[in-house]
């Protein structure tokens, strides 16, 4: 290593000296990186803004332990199981309370344009905070109330005029199934690919809009564990007692389990992982222009060099020298351009985009190997500076 | 064998030559397209001489220089530089001889992206026992003694044609190579620059005593040689006969 840094120091930063004295050329490299790696935050942070916004949901949950139909596939479509279930579930020791969730989507008129719009519609106890939302849990007592619901803030569509109209004090209703309900609080989870947005209501105003769900039939059961208790074990315990027209997942399977739904079953991974690939290949095909194009300009001074005794070696070094720098210069606008796309985009789309560090890494790794790559086929030019040819 | 010892041995015995080449033949291409450039070259080249090296066109003249500079791999006959054969030699053998001297071209193929210290400091690099401060001194030294002291960080582009044949000259010596091999190094040049740059190769010829070896067409230059050298057809014929002939 020590070496290597005296080496570096010894040696003419030649690949550098080389871009900088050609500043269109290398703005033009710039660009197309930077592009490149647009692209890629792009798609990576689309794609994972997908992942998370469904699984939003799942992961605010307040249960230890969670009971869903086998038919289960994701937080918009649990089936149903038998509420008898869970007072099976009461009888394991270290089990606290188990508790039932409805959930449905459902179709309502926007308050503000009296357009009809998906949501999903869950309800529970309103006598147990079955989610980690402090402003949920602050309006429960407002749910004992018949048909009222709390919305969510962040719901994809036009609703600014209705949110602003509840903030003032106002009254806002709306109308499902010809149901008029009145909005009792607002609370902010953000949209998903498969709803708008979330309403919230109690397990008694959720029947009373679907009259031909039976209270038997719950979607999920929320079963918290007394303070001390193994959630592995209790979980284990769970399984051999009730029968298997049920399923029991810790809170974490769960979450786990809606991912790799999403990951598997939605075209989201193949969409952006083919978006991202083929970002990739715009950057080796950018890149690898500039490079062996900046080989051709300078085959005369590398034939030159290996007349005076210049290795093939060297003159690799100098393609990869341009590569890594090419990598990190182009990556600052790179990774700078899309904080602000990031912002933008999920102002849009009510999605979570934002930047992670793991992300940076990912894509400057990403980077880095593309224009290695680049410069690895660049290098194959180089086998035409033979000095005995040339002069 | 040990060629530490016999590269050693020239700068004593000054009547060894530096360059020996017996019964050196050459060819181009394979198969039915094998055609042969040299035939039974045989030179000897004592150290400190400055031979030139006159011919028409086509007479295998860059061959022989480009053989002689290691660019390229002896086929037959004995090609010893500096104590080492280079018959056969494989291509790291090869990269390794030419570090061994300065190689001056016809354009001066300079790196345009590098000043004129820069691209001097290129011929020091290899010889990694320096350090920066000392590379640098010693090329701006060199560059001083070609007489552009004043133009020691110009890119290529903003110096004439003499100017930068003359830091190509430097960027061949700065290493002092005990050979300096030129290929019709005035030929880019007006009658004044080439006179200069040529004065300029033999007075740190003389300087450093190295060898030069040089391939010219150009007459007036040949009264700096100490020997002329006259080839045909891939042939060589006798300092005699090429001094009738001009």
């Amino acid at each position: 290593m020590n070496l290597f840094l005296r080496t570096l120091q010894h040696r003419t930063p030649l690949g550098w000296l080389q871009l900088r004295h050609d500043r269109g050329r290398l703005l033009v490299a710039l660009a197309g990186i930077a592009f490149a790696d647009v692209l890629m935050f792009m798609q990576l942070g689309f794609q994972n803004a997908l992942y998370d916004s469904n699984t939003r949901l799942s992961r605010s949950l307040q249960a230890d332990l969670v009971l869903v139909s086998p038919q289960m596939r994701n937080m918009q479509f649990l089936s149903t199981f038998s509420r008898r279930r869970l007072y099976q579930a009461l009888d394991i020791p270290g089990v606290q309370s188990a508790s039932a969730l409805y959930s449905n989507l459902i179709t309502w008129k926007n308050p503000q344009t009296r357009q009809e719009k998906q949501l999903q519609a869950i309800g529970f106890d309103p006598n147990q905070p079955a989610f980690n939302l402090p402003e949920v849990n602050q309006s429960l007592d407002a749910l004992k109330l018949p048909d009222r619901v709390l919305f969510d803030r962040t719901t994809r569509g036009q609703y600014e005029k209705a949110i602003a109209a509840f903030d003032r004090g106002n009254p806002v209703a709306a109308e499902i199934e010809r149901r008029t309900i009145n909005i009792a609080g607002l609370f902010t989870l953000g949209s998903s690919f498969a709803a708008d947005g979330t309403l919230m209501t109690s397990d008694q105003t959720f029947l009373r809009l679907f009259p031909r769900r039976e209270s038997g039939s719950t979607s999920l059961g929320l079963i918290k564990l007394q303070p001390g208790a193994d959630s592995q074990q209790v979980a284990a315990a769970l399984r051999s007692h009730l029968p298997n027209d049920v399923k029991v997942l810790t809170h974490f399977e769960l979450v786990k389990v809606e991912e790799d739904f999403w990951k598997s079953q939605s075209p989201i991974g193949f969409i952006f992982g083919m978006g991202t690939t083929m970002a990739f290949f715009v950057g080796v095909v950018i890149v690898y222009q500039v490079l062996s194009t900046d080989v051709n300009a300078h085959i005369k001074e590398y034939a030159t060099f290996k007349a005076m005794g210049y290795n093939n070696g060297y003159l690799l070094s100098v393609v990869f020298e341009q590569a890594v720098i090419l990598a990190v210069l182009g990556f600052i606008p790179g990774v700078g351009l899309p904080l602000v796309l990031y912002q933008l985009a999920s102002k849009a789309t009510s999605l979570p985009i934002f930047m992670t560090l793991a992300r940076v890494a990912f894509v400057l790794g990403l980077t880095l190997v593309m224009c290695m790559m680049s410069g690895a086929i660049a290098t194959r030019k180089l086998q035409s500076a033979d000095p005995a040819d040339m002069f | 064998m040990n060629l530490a010892t016999l590269t050693e041995k020239p700068q004593s015995v000054k009547t060894i030559p530096v360059i020996e080449i017996q019964n050196l033949d050459h060819y181009f291409g394979y198969g039915s397209l094998r055609k042969q450039v040299l035939f039974d070259i045989s030179l000897d080249i004592n150290a400190g001489e400055i031979i030139i090296m006159t011919g028409p066109s086509g007479s295998g003249k860059t061959t022989l220089l480009t053989l002689a500079g290691g660019l390229r791999s002896a086929q037959s006959g004995r090609l010893n530089i500096l104590g080492q054969d280079l018959r056969g030699a494989t291509a790291a053998q090869l990269t390794q001889a030419r570090r061994r001297h300065g190689y001056i071209f016809q354009a001066h193929n300079l790196h345009n992206s590098l000043t004129a210290i820069q691209n001097v400091r290129m011929g020091l690099e290899l010889h990694s026992e320096l350090s920066v401060k000392e590379m640098l001194e010693r090329s701006q030294v060199m560059l001083e003694e070609v007489g552009l002291g004043d133009r020691l960080h110009y890119y290529p582009d903003d110096l004439s044609g003499g100017q930068k044949q003359r830091v190509a000259i430097a960027r061949a010596l700065v290493s002092t190579p005990k050979i300096v091999l030129a290929d019709e190094p005035t030929a880019a040049l007006d009658k004044k620059s080439g006179r200069d740059v040529v004065e300029l190769m033999q007075k740190l010829a003389k300087e450093q005593g190295c060898t030069i070896l040089m391939v010219t067409h150009d007459n007036r230059i040949l009264d700096i040689a100490d020997r002329i050298v006259y080839m045909e057809d891939g042939r060589l014929a006798d300092s005699a006969k090429a001094t009738l002939t001009h």
